[in-house]
């Protein structure tokens, strides 16, 4: 009998389910409990960098907005500085780069204000394209599926990006492209996330 | 100009394998939710590695007492006291200290305070449902709540989902971000949960079951139940793949 590797196992994952917001977001479920909700604040009062609105759907395989989904965003500052002691560099004040969101009841809309994250220095020293990381549960999905948001008007870096280079079906990559418009002033990009169907959005196992 | 990170581990894998794949015919909410395509692999860059930080100004001291954090002065919720306690530890049996663990669940009646709710079991004026707290330096956490109910839901015609207690749990990094249930020792219902069975493995669907804990139970008050939860470890030889190159 050889040695035994004294690894513990990670607890395996279950879905979130249809009350998720209780938990994670209570106000939505209808009720006022905490001093205060997480997440709904990703850059804080004093980030620099250009101020936008990312919104969506998140699309069943029948073609259906999901309309009971939470989604997590966790990003770089706009000079591509994660709000952690393992990544070198400052943030501003106030700055944690991460939010929550959950998808309206009618509608499956979803929304967030943040700002445009800069390039993040990748493995063996390549740049990756701004993008900001999404990890989506739900009622219906057993493991929270990753995925990464990637903006249209940095064409340059996104055909540089070493992720996006990974990923071999070239039609697939736009998936993670989110698309800009302007209202009322404002950038706002439009990123509709495919569980399934012919436009599936790349997830990724990280 | 950004500076390259420091060398750094990766995440160990995920075991695809042990957790629920995303198809599952029995539960048939995830027949139209679970991607068809297969996951793209990626290996770890800065992304993945960092994640949000979270501290003791972001919560109130009672949050973690959910026969407290919602109740009328003097008045408690209906159900059976109990305390959920255990470690947060990665694959490589290291505790996580400081890192948030957040719960939700139904009250004793099987009815979760959530307007989407319609269930006959009665909302209990005294209980809210949800709970978070932070790991001491130990990776030690506790709550304190009552059981919850087994409750129907609409799957097969006859489907009870067994008692539990949602989870979520961050870790440092990004990759490590999970959400799961906790189930109690003894209870039937496991064995029928079209939930549960998403889940391959006898000894991983063992892993989300907690234990009766008679001795942190408290005499005449409180019984105690006992759940750790494993997030993914971090290789840490000297031959790691370095993040910033060679």
């Amino acid at each position: 009998m050889p040695q035994q590797l004294d690894y513990l196992k990670e607890t395996p994952s279950q879905t979130a389910g249809p009350y998720v917001h209780i938990g994670l977001a209570p106000g939505a479920a209808g009720f006022e409990i905490y001093d205060q909700e997480l997440g709904q604040d990703i850059t804080g009062p004093n980030a620099e960098g250009e101020r936008i609105r990312i919104e969506g759907l998140v699309i069943d395989g029948t073609g259906s907005p999901v309309k009971d989904v939470l989604l997590e965003a966790w990003q770089a500052n706009a000079a591509g500085i994660y709000a952690h002691p393992e990544h070198p560099g400052e943030v501003e004040e106030g700055f944690r780069g991460w939010g929550r969101v959950i998808t309206d009841f009618d509608s499956g809309e979803w929304g967030f204000e943040t700002v445009k994250p800069g390039l993040v220095m990748g493995r063996n020293g390549q740049m990756m394209a701004p993008h900001i990381n999404l990890w989506i549960v739900a009622r219906g999905i057993n493991v929270g599926l990753n995925t990464r948001l990637y903006f249209d008007d940095e064409a340059e870096a996104n055909a540089a990006d070493p992720v996006i280079n990974v990923i071999e079906w070239e039609k697939r990559r736009k998936t993670l492209i989110a698309k800009r418009s302007e209202r009322d002033g404002q950038a706002v990009y439009r990123f509709d996330i495919h569980l399934q169907g012919d436009d599936e959005t790349v997830f990724f196992d990280i | 100009m950004t500076k390259a990170p420091p060398i750094q581990g990766e995440f160990y894998q995920r075991d695809r394998r042990w957790h629920p794949p995303a198809f599952h015919k029995d539960y048939k909410t995830s027949v139209a939710r679970s991607p068809k395509l297969s996951l793209i692999s990626l290996e770890n860059t800065a992304s993945e590695i960092t994640g949000p930080r979270f501290g003791h100004s972001d919560l109130a001291p009672g949050d973690n007492d959910l026969l407290t954090n919602y109740a009328q002065p003097e008045q408690s919720p209906i159900g059976e006291r109990i305390i959920v306690h255990g470690r947060v530890l990665d694959e490589n049996a290291r505790p996580v200290p400081n890192t948030l663990v957040e719960i939700w669940q139904a009250n004793a009646s099987g009815r979760y305070r959530h307007k989407k709710d319609a269930y006959l079991g009665a909302i209990d004026p005294n209980f809210g449902g949800c709970g978070r707290t932070m790991t001491d330096e130990n990776g030690y956490y506790y709550f304190r709540t009552v059981k919850p109910g087994a409750y129907p839901w609409r799957n097969w015609v006859n489907d009870w989902r067994p008692a539990h207690i949602h989870v979520s749990v961050f870790g440092t990094g990004f990759a490590q971000r999970l959400i799961t249930q906790l189930y109690f020792e003894g209870d039937p219902l496991i064995k029928t949960c079209p939930i549960v069975a998403t889940i391959p493995d006898p000894d991983a669907v063992e892993q989300l079951i907690a234990r009766l804990d008679r001795n942190a139970t408290i005499p005449l008050d409180t019984i105690a139940y006992k759940f750790d939860i494993v997030l993914r470890g971090r290789r840490s030889t000297l031959f790691e793949n370095r993040l910033e190159g060679n």
